[in-house]
């Protein structure tokens, strides 16, 4: 059965709202909390639909990631070794993480963008641009906190598109 | 037909070829500069996403300016026509001085530097995050922006741009801590460079002697060695000189004049050089005096 353009453009869409989530300009007191948007979609599509969404798909958000936020990655390909690792993880144990309490899920994913976070700052260490920590454990926090309702949201949205 | 109960499980083989191929894209960024073309096609791509978000900001700016009352607006006319005039006194005494200057340069012969061509950007996305130094601007390769080009503000310099792409480009500024500059200080003529501490008040100024006339409050200028940026832009004053005895350079602070992460907008400099620049003279008014 073929899935007809528009319902596949749902993805796309998700994870174009998400860049421009991640592109939008803060006050200068919130930039340290914007949470990781395109990791969280990332992760729900990984989880929902592991055949649509791999590690391939994540290498290239990762890229676009790198050229959108300046501020946060030092190198092309550092947010696109992360991402693809976080989907690599989220892809094999999608069975385990489907069935978690949300709560618990949230919990686990926090912990998995900490991971994702610590990457980053070991990369930017690397090429001599030491970052403040609380500009990696404060997203991984608003992402854990606000993954319930990007979940509730993604499988309204997966629902509707009758996508599974 | 898709599979009822077998899901594919990812193979760690293409992980494997995931994260070789991620760590070869970083060490050829990082090492060989080689992936300019990569980045500006990426840039494009997202070039529209960071039109869309920014276009509300901008919205409110304009909005803003709308509804100002017409109190403020005088007000603010005002102002800017005393500015205005006071800058114009200054740029009369600027302007003799530089054809004094010019004629004394053609007397010894040297070469002649005259005024610079700007351009206004503005900076795309998050403003005001200066800890990581460095913001994406709205005019590219299309604008004529090239690598390694100087940026300033009003009040001094801010940095260059380290990626360009057709429609955007990627600024570091002074205070990253990658970041070197050549400068003098303004009073005496010593020279040093001023490296960036990943802190956006504070730059160090290497290389000066302990027994450099250095005091606190001396303005520092760029001293144009190194041919990147041009001669006599204010980079900051100094703040704090400590002389220990048995090292031989003096450890020298310096806080930054551009209103570094508090600039919506910039100015993109064409430094320049040879006779091609002299139509750019009219814009030496933004010489910060």
């Amino acid at each position: 059965m073929a899935i007809p353009a528009w319902r596949g453009g749902v993805i796309a869409a998700s994870f174009v709202v998400a860049l421009m989530l991640t592109a939008m300009p803060l006050p200068t007191w919130g930039v340290a909390w914007r949470p990781a948007w395109v990791a969280m979609v990332l992760i729900y599509w990984a989880m929902a639909l592991p055949d649509r969404v791999g590690m391939f798909t994540g290498f290239v958000l990762g890229l676009l990631v790198d050229v959108i936020e300046v501020n946060q990655s030092a190198v092309l390909g550092q947010h696109a070794l992360g991402l693809g690792i976080i989907t690599y993880l989220v892809v094999s144990h999608h069975r385990r993480l489907r069935v978690f309490p949300l709560g618990q899920q949230a919990v686990v994913i926090g912990g998995l963008l900490l991971g994702y976070m610590a990457l980053n700052g070991a990369i930017l260490m690397a090429v001599g641009q030491p970052p403040n920590p609380w500009r990696l454990i404060l997203p991984a926090l608003t992402s854990a906190l606000l993954w319930p309702w990007l979940f509730i949201i993604l499988r309204d949205l997966r629902r509707r598109a009758r996508l599974s | 037909m898709k599979s009822l109960f077998i899901h594919p499980s990812p193979s760690l083989a293409r992980l494997l070829s995931l994260i070789v191929g991620a760590l070869l894209i970083m060490v050829m960024d990082h090492q060989y500069r080689q992936l300019e073309t990569l980045r500006a096609v990426l840039s494009v791509a997202v070039y529209p996403l960071q039109v869309i978000v920014n276009a509300p900001v901008q919205a409110v700016h304009s909005l803003m300016s709308s509804v100002a009352t017409r109190q403020a607006l005088e007000d603010e006319n005002e102002k800017l026509r005393v500015q205005n005039l006071l800058l114009k006194s200054r740029l009369q005494k600027f302007s003799a001085l530089e054809s004094e200057n010019k004629h004394l340069r053609e007397l010894l012969d040297s070469s002649v530097h005259l005024g610079e061509k700007v351009l206004v950007a503005d900076v795309l996305g998050a403003q005001g995050d200066v800890e990581a130094a460095q913001m994406t601007l709205n005019k590219g390769s299309q604008h004529g922006v090239y690598l390694g080009q100087p940026l300033v503000d009003a009040e001094g310099v801010m940095g260059q741009v380290i990626h360009v792409a057709p429609f955007t480009s990627v600024a570091m500024l002074i205070t990253h801590p990658n970041h070197a500059l050549p400068v003098q200080f303004n009073r005496t003529g010593v020279r040093a460079i001023a490296v960036g501490t990943g802190n956006d008040a504070v730059l160090e100024l290497n290389y000066v002697p302990v027994t450099a006339d250095v005091r606190v409050g001396d303005l520092i200028t760029t001293s144009g060695l190194g041919g990147r940026f041009p001669a006599g832009y204010p980079v900051g004053e100094v703040t704090k000189v400590s002389r220990e005895s048995g090292s031989p350079f003096a450890k020298i602070s310096a806080a930054p004049s551009a209103r570094l992460g508090r600039s919506q907008q910039v100015l993109l400099v064409w430094p320049a050089s040879g006779p091609a620049a002299v139509a750019g003279l009219s814009e030496s008014l933004f010489y910060a005096p």
